[in-house]
């Protein structure tokens, strides 16, 4: 009993406060299925063009990307002159919520999760990768990220974020994203994760309205590339 | 390699006549400052600080460096909390862990590397060329110097 007590503290279903879920060791990459094989290509990006478009000739920028950390992505982002931000935040999220994330309404969880993800002053960023990871929250732990998010932003800062169009609810694949150019992505699948809920553009301009501006492009794979400005 | 911990005589100078590099083994843990004129391998516990500003630092796998570092270069295959600055370049290999604000001229991270933090790339000045010797150009005075005056400079300058 004294050991289910112990297991509730941790996981902070008793009274909101410090309590912190222990850390575990940074999981690996989802594993394949079997039969099932790393892919990867390259595709054209509107959204990564526009985004970058909005930098133009500018430098000294702060970029912050939640894709994890690639050699591309850092070449990239500091040859144009701008300070690159790296968080690993899909790696974040199963240590604080776990491989097979179940409740993500926990507030102590949610302020533990972005202390550790989005840990930064207000108006720090000009703008925000997110890629494909908001995919994988469930809606109070999303919506709690997308206020950090708009916070962290500065005012006009813009935010990059993708989303399946698929209308049924099933894994999809899991992503990384490496920028080969401002307007093409190097996209690798590594394997399948659930997504936590089905986004439409209704769904997204709810999630996004405390931006200012909203922008849709939808890709050959059925993915919807929104860039989002504070 | 010297270190200071609490310590306040004592500093030790490093030994550079057998080159090479220090190393701190897995079993070892330093709490203090490291200033070091040679290559350094740490594959213990560090906290504190670690300069080698002419030099390298490599991380081993064992190693976990809890330390503001400033270095020629930096190498980690273990983990480093802790900014860091090298002149020169970094190299975050596959199993490391960086959790820190990074100012370099160059970096590599190997897929599978963990980073969590800022890159700011600092590239070196260019050494500017030697001017070649130049006679500064006389300036033409507003008002006409009075003779004695121009004289002793004249001298002056020889």
């Amino acid at each position: 009993m004294l050991k289910e007590r112990l297991k509730s503290i941790l996981r902070g279903s008793g009274s909101p406060g410090k309590t912190e879920p222990p850390r575990a060791r940074p999981p690996a990459r989802p594993p394949l299925k079997s039969g099932q094989k790393e892919t990867c290509r390259t595709r054209p990006s509107r959204g990564l063009e526009q985004f970058f478009g909005y930098f133009r000739d500018q430098s000294g920028l702060s970029v912050l990307d939640l894709g994890g950390v690639f050699q591309e992505n850092i070449n990239f982002i500091t040859s144009l002159g701008h300070k690159f931000y790296s968080e690993d935040f899909l790696r974040i999220f199963e240590e604080t919520f776990g491989a097979e994330p179940g409740d993500q309404s926990n507030p102590s969880r949610i302020e533990y999760f972005l202390r550790q993800s989005l840990n930064y002053p207000d108006d720090h960023f000009d703008g925000v990768l997110a890629w494909d990871v908001m995919e994988y929250l469930a809606p109070p732990l999303l919506s709690a990220t997308v206020d950090r998010l708009e916070r962290v932003l500065k005012p006009n800062g813009y935010l990059l974020a993708f989303f399946n169009s698929a209308e049924q609810a099933e894994p999809s694949p899991y992503y990384s994203f490496r920028i080969q150019d401002c307007a093409n992505l190097q996209v690798t699948e590594y394997g399948q994760r659930d997504r936590a809920q089905l986004f439409n553009n209704r769904k997204l301009e709810k999630l996004f309205q405390k931006f200012g501006g909203l922008k849709f492009f939808l890709t050959r794979e059925h993915l919807r590339e929104v860039i989002v400005r504070k | 390699m010297s270190s200071m911990s609490s310590m306040p005589v004592g500093r030790l100078e490093p030994d550079t006549s057998r080159g090479g590099s220090a190393s701190i083994g897995k079993a070892v843990k330093i709490v203090g400052q490291i200033f070091s004129r040679e290559d350094l391998f740490v594959d213990g516990d560090v906290e504190g600080t670690i300069e080698l500003m002419e030099h390298k630092l490599t991380v081993g796998p064992n190693g976990k460096v809890h330390a503001g570092v400033k270095a020629r270069e930096v190498v980690a295959l273990g983990t480093i909390q802790g900014n860091v600055e090298a002149n020169d370049r970094i190299e975050i290999r596959k199993d490391a862990r960086l959790v820190g604000d990074i100012k370099t001229a160059r970096i590599v991270i190997e897929d599978g590397a963990y980073f969590k933090g800022s890159i700011d790339i600092v590239k070196p000045e260019p050494a500017k060329a030697a001017a070649p010797a130049q006679r500064p150009a006389p300036s033409a005075p507003a008002t006409p110097a009075p003779a004695t005056m121009q004289a002793s400079v004249a001298e002056a300058k020889r």
